[in-house]
C-alpha cells in the first residue's frame, strides 16, 4: 500500500503549493517592481520629533543615542520595533488604515502597499485587532511627552483606557530609559512619510 | 491492548498517556494565562507592573499554549492509539517517541519563557520565539517519521478516510510552519509578507488542526458507535474538498488591508466554498448517529464529540458570512473574531480532546473513572461558560464595530466594551471551575487502586454510561 500512503502525502504537498502560489507568491510578484527599502532609507529624513526627543530628554538621549543622527535614528527605530514586538503591542493595536468604516477620516490616509516595502516592515505588523487605536498615521498627533506619560500611566492621559502601564521604561527617578526613548520615536515614525516635509507637499 | 506486534504492544499505552498528562497539564497553563489577561480589560490586572506578567506577554501564552501545549499533545495521544490500530502496525520506534514527547515539551518551556522574557515572535499563532522554531521543526520531522511510517508499510487492502487526513496533515504542517514562521520574519516584508501570515494563521487551523482533528473523528465516532461510517462518498468529497480548498484563503485574515484586491478575492470565494464542503463532512456524521442517537446521552465521549460538530457547523456558517467584505467592514478588528476563535479553538477542538479523554485516559491509566458525576459536571460548564463567552463577545463584536464606524470617540466603544469584558471574565471563570473539576478527576482516577483483574472487563466505560 505504499504507493496509495504516498500519494496522499504528494497530494499534502501539490495542494499547499497551489494555495502558496495564489495566496502568497502572487503577492510577492505584484509588488517585484518596488525595491526593498533599507532602514537607512526610510530613516530620513529624520522627523522632528526626534530632534525634539533630543530636547527633550537631553542626558538620557546623549547617554542611549548619542547626537540625534540618520545611524542613532536607525538604532532608535530597531529598538523601537523590537520593544513593540517584545511587549506584543500588535496585538491590541493594528497598522494598516482600511478603506471603509471612515477610516480615512478616523485616522488618516489609506494604507496603500507601496509604503510597506522597506525593512522596518519585516515582519511586518498589520495586527488582526483594535483594542486600542490604528498607529500607522501616530506620528505627529500626540507629543513625546504625551507618549512618556501615557506608556507611564495610561489612564493619566487617557482616563478610558484599558491598557498596561509600562514602568519598566523608565528607571527609579521615572526618568525614560532607552527603551522608552526608542519606542516614542518608532511610534511617532509611524506614518511620519505621509506628511508634507517643511515647505513640501505630502508624498 | 493485548495485541502485540513482534513481541512489541501495538499501541503504547505509555507514550499516549504521557502525551494527555502533558496537554492537561497546558491547558491548566493556557487557561490560567487566559482568565489573568481577561482582568486586564476590566482594569483589575493581578499582576499589574510586572514585566514579565505583562498582560501583552501573558496573552502570546494562552494562544500559543493552547495551540502547541493543549492541542497539539493530545492530537499526537489520539494519533499514537489511532495509527497503530488503523494499520496492524506499530509506529516506528518507541524510543523516538519517547524522544518526540520530550522534545515538545522543551519547545513549549522555552515558548512560555522565552515570551515572558521578551522574545515572542511577532507571528499570529507562531509567536514562538525565533531560536525555538528550528526545534519545532526538527520535532515535527521526528514526529511524522515516527507516526507515517506504520501508514506507508502497512498491509492492510486500502487506507481508511482517517489515515489520509493524517498522512496530508503530515505532509502539511512542516511546510505551513517553515512558511509562516521563516518568510514574513526574514525574507517577505509588508503587504507580502502580511500575504503569507495570512495563510499561516489559516493553514495553521485548516492545514495541521483540522485534518488531524476530522481524522480522529473518522475513527472514534465509529468505534464507539460501533457501526461503520455513514457514506463514503461523502468522506471522499469532504476529504479532496478540505485538501483542496483549505489551502487558499489565507489573505481573508487581511481583508481591506492594503494587500491586493485579487488575493482577497480569491481567499473569500475559496472560503465560502469549502464552507458548502464541510456540511457534507458534518452531514456524513450525523448520518453515522442515525439510529443510535441514544448515545448523546449515554456516553460522555460521544456527546464531547457530537456537540464540537455541531459547533463546527456553526462556526463554518458563521465563517461564510463573516468572510464577506460586506460583514468585514463592521466586524474586523473587534471582539467577534475572539469569540469566532475561542469557538473553533475550544469549542471544536477542545471539544473533541475532552472526549478523547473521557475515552482514553481510562485506558492510559488502566483504572475506571473515579469521579464519573463530576465529568458531567465539567461537561456542562465547559459547554455553559464557551457559549457565554462567545455570545457576549460575538455581540461586542458589533458594538465595538459600529461605534468605530460612527465617528465616536474611541474611547466611547472601550466604555460600552466594558460590561461585555465582564461578562467574557465570568465567562471564563465559569470555564476554568470546569477544568478544576476535569482535572481533578484525572489526577483522581489515575490516583486510585487499580481494581481490574481481568483485561476484558472494559474499564474505560464503568460508570459513564453505554
Amino acid at each position: 500500500m505504499e504507493r496509495v500512503g504516498s500519494a496522499f502525502l504528494i497530494a499534502g504537498v501539490l495542494t499547499f503549493l497551489l494555495g502558496f502560489f495564489l495566496q502568497g507568491v502572487m503577492p510577492i510578484l505584484t509588488l517585484r517592481h518596488v525595491p526593498i527599502a533599507t532602514v537607512e532609507q526610510v530613516a530620513t529624513p529624520i522627523p522632528a520629533t526626534f530632534l525634539q526627543l533630543a530636547d527633550d530628554y537631553p542626558a538620557e538621549f546623549r547617554r542611549d543615542f548619542g547626537e540625534p543622527s540618520t545611524p542613532s535614528f536607525v538604532r532608535a527605530l530597531e529598538l523601537g520595533k523590537a520593544t513593540y514586538v517584545a511587549e506584543a503591542c500588535w496585538h491590541c493595536h493594528s497598522q494598516f488604515v482600511r478603506p471603509v468604516s471612515k477610516e480615512d477620516l478616523r485616522y488618516g490616509p489609506v494604507s496603500t502597499q507601496e509604503e510597506y516595502q522597506n525593512r522596518m516592515h519585516l515582519p511586518h505588523l498589520f495586527g488582526t485587532r483594535r483594542v486600542g487605536p490604528d498607529l500607522i498615521r501616530e506620528a505627529d498627533k500626540h507629543s513625546n511627552d504625551w507618549h512618556m506619560a501615557h506608556l507611564y500611566d495610561p489612564r493619566s492621559v487617557a482616563p478610558y483606557s484599558v491598557m498596561p502601564s509600562y514602568p519598566w521604561f523608565f528607571d527609579a527617578d521615572r526618568r525614560p530609559t532607552a527603551r522608552a526613548l526608542a519606542l516614542v520615536a518608532y511610534l511617532q515614525w509611524l506614518g511620519s512619510w505621509t506628511q508634507a516635509p517643511e515647505g513640501g507637499t505630502p508624498q | 491492548m493485548i495485541a502485540t506486534v513482534d513481541g512489541r504492544p501495538l499501541v503504547n499505552m505509555d507514550l499516549v498517556r504521557w502525551h494527555l498528562a502533558a496537554s492537561a497539564t497546558f491547558l491548566a497553563v493556557s487557561l490560567l494565562a487566559g482568565l489573568a489577561y481577561s482582568f486586564q480589560f476590566n482594569n483589575l490586572y493581578p499582576f499589574g507592573g510586572v514585566e514579565w506578567l505583562s498582560p501583552g506577554r501573558v496573552r502570546l501564552v494562552h494562544t500559543n499554549i493552547a495551540a502547541y501545549g493543549f492541542i497539539a499533545n493530545a492530537f499526537i495521544a489520539g494519533m499514537l492509539f489511532a495509527i497503530p490500530r488503523l494499520t496492524r502496525r506499530p509506529i516506528l520506534s518507541d524510543g523516538l517517541g519517547w524522544l518526540v514527547l520530550g522534545a515538545w515539551q522543551l519547545v513549549l518551556v522555552l515558548t512560555i519563557v522565552g515570551q515572558l522574557a521578551g522574545y515572542g515572535q511577532a507571528i499570529e499563532w507562531g509567536e514562538t520565539p525565533v531560536f525555538v522554531d528550528p526545534l519545532v521543526l526538527v520535532g515535527l520531522v521526528l514526529l511524522v517519521a515516527n507516526l507515517a511510517t506504520p501508514i506507508l508499510q502497512t498491509r492492510e487492502e486500502g487506507l481508511y478516510v482517517s489515515l489520509w487526513y493524517f498522512l496530508a496533515a503530515f505532509a502539511w504542517t512542516g511546510l505551513v510552519y517553515f512558511m509562516g514562521n521563516y518568510l514574513p520574519q526574514f525574507w517577505v516584508p509588508g503587504t507580502a509578507g502580511a500575504a503569507i501570515t495570512g495563510l499561516f494563521i489559516h493553514d495553521l487551523v485548516g492545514l495541521f488542526v483540522t485534518p488531524i482533528g476530522w481524522g480522529l473523528m473518522y475513527f472514534f465516532v465509529p468505534l464507539l458507535l460501533r457501526k461503520p461510517i455513514w457514506s463514503h462518498a461523502l468522506s471522499l468529497i469532504g476529504f479532496w474538498g478540505l485538501a483542496f480548498f483549505y489551502p487558499m484563503q489565507g489573505v481573508h485574515h487581511f481583508l481591506f488591508s492594503p494587500i491586493p484586491m485579487y488575493a482577497q478575492y480569491g481567499a473569500i470565494v475559496a472560503t465560502i466554498a469549502v464552507e458548502v464542503v464541510v456540511f457534507t463532512v458534518i452531514v456524513n456524521f450525523f448520518g453515522t448517529l442515525h439510529g443510535r442517537a441514544e448515545a448523546i446521552r449515554g456516553n460522555l465521549a460521544i456527546r464531547w464529540f457530537f456537540t464540537g460538530i455541531v459547533m463546527y457547523g456553526i462556526t463554518c456558517f458563521q465563517c461564510a458570512f463573516q468572510v464577506t467584505l460586506t460583514f468585514q467592514k463592521v466586524i474586523h478588528f473587534t471582539d467577534w473574531v475572539v469569540g469566532h476563535a475561542h469557538m473553533v479553538m475550544f469549542g471544536v477542538f477542545g471539544f473533541w480532546i475532552m472526549g478523547l479523554f473521557v475515552e482514553l485516559w481510562p485506558r492510559a491509566v488502566k483504572r475506571p473513572w473515579a469521579t464519573p458525576r463530576l465529568l458531567t459536571m465539567h461537561y456542562w460548564l465547559t459547554l455553559g461558560g464557551l457559549s457565554l463567552m462567545v455570545v457576549d463577545l460575538t455581540a461586542a463584536g458589533l458594538v465595538q464595530g459600529f461605534s468605530w464606524g460612527s465617528l465616536s470617540h474611541f474611547g466611547e466603544s472601550v466604555a460600552a466594551s466594558m460590561p461585555f469584558w465582564w461578562v467574557r471574565t465570568v465567562a471564563g471563570l465559569v470555564i476554568v471551575a470546569g477544568q478544576v473539576l476535569f482535572l481533578y478527576a484525572l489526577v483522581a482516577t489515575a490516583r486510585q487502586p487499580s481494581v481490574v483483574t481481568s483485561p476484558r472487563v472494559r474499564p474505560e466505560l464503568a460508570g459513564v454510561g453505554d
